[in-house]
């Protein structure tokens, strides 16, 4: 599919695009080029700059600087509906389709067929249905989209998407919540809209993706544009690589763990209502214990039973003494602090600033007489955004307004300043650069050096590999085996992680994911 | 770039090295955020008081300008409790025929059982106390969503305030010195009722921002999820919370039954909207995470002024509800505004 337009100018062409805000340069002197029927990866880091681009071709932004055409017209849109229009359509990685209503309306939402100005669903659904055929896409117009699957509400926001007779389409990170089954779906849909007039823009972290699906590849880094290859003759190390700036090392490993440590936490038979069964492990202390599996495996759900965030049943121990554990303000009292997976809703408060922040968990042990002391919080946190170089102008910087390294660091300052002896991590580094990634892992080894007993989990196998000293796996609410840092393998992991109850899906992965 | 912040000139610039920190020192940036906030609120109030001061002569007098804090009173009073529960993003619909109940409850005590001056006062501030957590047990345990818990606890409360008294007003014309409560002036010149309102505010004040209960209350605001992950038991703290505000309920219905010396159990309804728009003028926001005291005793004082001075204008009074709604919307949209700039 390298059939390039010769002479002709290019579908899209970005030159020279420069976007500040205040504080920060988003984009420096970028260029994008897409060719008529190819598909562009373009790829980057969190903060590379895919967003700001993304946001600059739908209207959302505008540049500072720099040149936009389309098919050699010059390209100026100032809202996501011109965008549309003018037949850029872009599929954002977080959906933005309304649950209580169909399939049509999502689809035809703005642009409803309309007679004596009373709107026509026998009309909308018959429209969608043909542009259901027309795309291969099998859903019913008139399901309501809150009771489709997330595949299902993918597919919907592509046929929208396209139903603007798009030439250019935008996709960021389609896959991110779909199976195989749905990627190979996604992808027969991406082939069947190239043609000689159209093209496509895949936004991806996923290399093996990206290797399958695109024609060029295009790095951006920091906001910098690095170059654009050909897939077929560049390797996914060259890809990362170009990304990061520099080698990575991925197969740093734990320094083994010393023996007779005594157990800090002791688990045994957790199980919930939905998903958990029978999920036994010990935890010691100055221990990373990984935890491994696939999405909907149920590790989040083994941490959120252990903090009481969630009902279940079994036994918990912690330091060798039975404990009831109802609510979260029992499991702190016991030692327990949770970071969640997702920090923005679990773990700060976005309006507030560092300091209040730092010292949610705390205030009570740190008051006197129901009054808090402001002097002892501002002390606290200013200590702890040295210990942990947390970036932030001030601690009255309020944590929205902080990178989401910085966010997790916050978090984790909370959870120091309450003095826990048990860690539970889920998924630390989810939406963190790489740069603050291999912050947060030297953060969480030094913790545990120190004597803080940590659970990690991680969808991530080189993170878990890296910092785990043993790992948990499990599959389908169970756990499936707990292996020594030594003998894991990332191949042996994921055999553990595709250890299913029925057999007949046993060849259901192939490679790491 | 845009206006430069106070902050922008230790912004981190976008490629910096690792490991590096910047702290700066402990800057006081929503401190000084909040401070402008109460700064606009205050300029609304000074700019309406000079208005009236020039629309009308009567208007900057002592005795007016006494009558508008007597005014403010009873509605500040309730709205001080209220800004606890709009803070913690909940709403309580309750505190109007709430706070009549308390009075009707002052008034039986008082009058009709004859039991000492004492016991009527903490029966009045007990019945606040008690809808409060009847409210709060609602909310936080059985979560019932607050506006419907509130406004089932208004209804109840209207009910009761009928029942008890036999939907006659009851009068403390027995009662040595009720009237005092309210109308005597400890400070001269100044109505106790106004004092009252004032000490309450400094109370309020220091609970919102001092104590736990304060912190907590803003904190459930600005992230109810997370706040409970953090080991926060937010269930009991949103009881104390809306029992804290179950209290200044009480106190309100004391001080307006001392006021009319009498308790008028048909009296009441609407106060809570008035409380409400109190809270909101003063920058408290409705969904949580974000209030303050002074802001909600400048809120009410907004209010009270323009209803006065309105009527002094000989503004019928449906214009005087015109104008407050216009007001309301007014403040709110300033607050929007400013709000999306600093964001």
């Amino acid at each position: 599919m390298t059939g390039t337009a010769q002479g002709g100018p290019p579908l899209l062409r970005m030159t020279g695009i420069s976007k500040g805000f205040p504080g920060v340069k988003a984009l420096d002197d970028v260029h994008l080029e897409l060719r008529h029927g190819e598909v562009l990866a373009l790829v980057g880091e969190n903060g590379a700059g895919k967003s700001t681009l993304m946001k600059l071709l739908s209207g959302l932004h505008r540049a500072d600087a720099g040149t936009m055409e389309l098919d050699g017209e010059p390209y100026a849109v100032s809202s996501p509906r011109e965008a549309n229009e003018s037949g850029i359509a872009i599929i954002h990685q977080e959906f933005h389709l309304m649950a209580d209503l169909t399939v049509a309306q999502n689809i035809f939402i703005g642009r409803e067929p309309r007679r004596a100005g009373l709107i026509v669903d026998a009309e909308l659904e018959r429209r969608t249905a043909a542009l259901f055929e027309s795309l291969g896409i099998v859903l019913d117009p008139a399901q309501k989209v809150g009771e489709l699957s997330v595949a299902g509400q993918q597919m919907v926001e592509i046929a929208k998407a396209l139903s603007f007779d798009a030439r250019v389409l935008i996709m960021d990170e389609p896959t991110a919540a779909l199976n195989d089954a749905e990627v190979a779906t996604l992808f027969r849909l991406v082939r069947d809209f190239v043609s000689p007039r159209t093209g496509v823009v895949y936004i991806s972290h996923r290399m093996e993706e990206i290797q399958e699906i695109s024609d060029r590849i295009t790095v951006l880094r920091d906001g910098r544009y690095v170059g654009t290859s050909d897939t077929a003759t560049t390797t996914t190390a060259e890809v990362i690589s170009r990304m990061v700036g520099r080698e990575v090392v991925t197969d740093a490993r734990p320094a083994p763990a010393p023996a007779d440590r005594e157990v800090v936490l002791s688990v045994r038979g957790l199980s919930t209502r939905k998903l958990l069964r029978d999920v036994s492990f010990e935890l010691h202390r100055g221990e990373i214990l990984g935890f491994a599996g696939l999405m909907g495996a149920g590790r989040t759900e083994v941490a959120r039973a252990v903090v009481g965030a969630d009902p279940s049943t079994g036994t918990i121990e912690v330091a060798g003494r039975p404990v009831t554990i109802r609510h979260p303000a029992d499991a702190v009292r016991h030692g327990i602090g949770y970071l969640s997976e997702d920090r923005k809703r679990y773990g700060l408060l976005l309006d507030q600033d560092v300091t209040a922040n730092t010292m949610l968990s705390s205030l009570r042990r740190e008051s006197r007489f129901g009054f808090v002391r402001d002097a002892v919080g501002r002390r606290v946190a200013a200590r702890m955004v040295d210990r942990l170089g947390i970036r932030t102008p001030s601690i009255g910087q309020r944590a929205k307004n902080l990178s989401g390294g910085n966010q997790q660091k916050v978090v984790l300052a909370k959870w120091l300043t309450r003095d826990c002896d048990v860690l539970v991590v889920d998924e630390p580094t989810r939406g963190i650069d790489v740069g603050a990634k291999d912050e947060i892992y030297e953060l969480l080894t030094a913790l545990a050096a120190q004597g803080t007993a940590i659970i990690m989990i991680s969808s991530e196998l080189p993170e878990v590999l890296r910092l785990s000293e043993r790992i948990v796996v499990m599959c389908e609410g169970r756990v499936t085996g707990v292996v020594d840092n030594a003998d894991a393998t990332p191949e042996s992991l994921m055999e553990l992680a595709t250890q299913t109850g029925s057999e007949h899906h046993l060849t259901a992965t192939g490679g790491a994911r | 770039m845009t206006a430069t912040r106070p902050d922008a000139h230790t912004a981190e610039p976008a490629g910096a090295p690792p490991g590096a920190p910047r702290t700066g020192e402990p800057r006081r940036g929503p401190r000084y955020r909040a401070q402008l906030q109460q700064l606009l609120a205050f300029a609304g109030l000074v700019a309406i008081f000079a208005f009236f001061s020039i629309a009308s002569p009567y208007f900057f007098e002592w005795p007016n300008i006494k009558g508008i804090l007597l005014a403010s009173s009873v509605v500040g009073i309730m709205a001080l409790g209220a800004t606890f529960v709009i803070a913690t993003g909940g709403i309580d619909l309750s505190v109007g025929t709430g706070m009549t109940l308390c009075a009707v409850m002052t008034g039986v005590f008082l009058t009709n059982l004859g039991l000492p001056f004492a016991v009527g006062i903490l029966g009045g501030l007990g019945t606040g106390a008690l809808l409060g957590l009847v409210n709060g047990v609602n909310v936080a345990y059985l979560r019932l969503p607050p506006f419907i818990a509130t406004l089932a606890t208004m209804m109840v409360a209207q009910g009761l305030s009928l029942i008890v008294s036999g939907a006659a007003p009851i009068y403390f014309t027995g009662v040595p010195g009720f009237e005092q409560v309210a109308l005597g002036e400890l400070v001269p010149g100044l109505p106790n009722a106004v004092l009252i309102f004032f000490v309450a505010a400094v109370v309020a004040g220091v609970l919102l921002s001092r104590t736990l209960l304060g912190r907590y209350a803003l904190s459930i605001g600005s992230n109810e999820e997370a706040t409970a992950i953090s080991g926060i038991d937010v269930r009991r703290w949103k009881v104390m919370i809306y029992t804290v505000a179950g209290l200044f309920t009480g106190l309100a219905g004391i001080v307006m039954a001392s006021r009319l010396n009498s308790a008028q159990p048909g009296l009441g309804l609407g106060y809570e909207l008035e409380a409400i728009a109190a809270v909101v003028i003063g920058g408290t926001s409705l969904r949580g995470g974000r209030g303050t005291i002074l802001g909600t005793v400048i809120g009410a004082l907004i209010m009270a002024t323009l209803t006065n001075g309105l009527r002094i204008m000989s503004i019928p009074q449906e214009w005087q509800k015109v104008a407050v709604g216009i007001v309301i919307v007014l403040a709110v949209y300033a607050d929007i505004l400013r709000r999306g700039k600093d964001a």
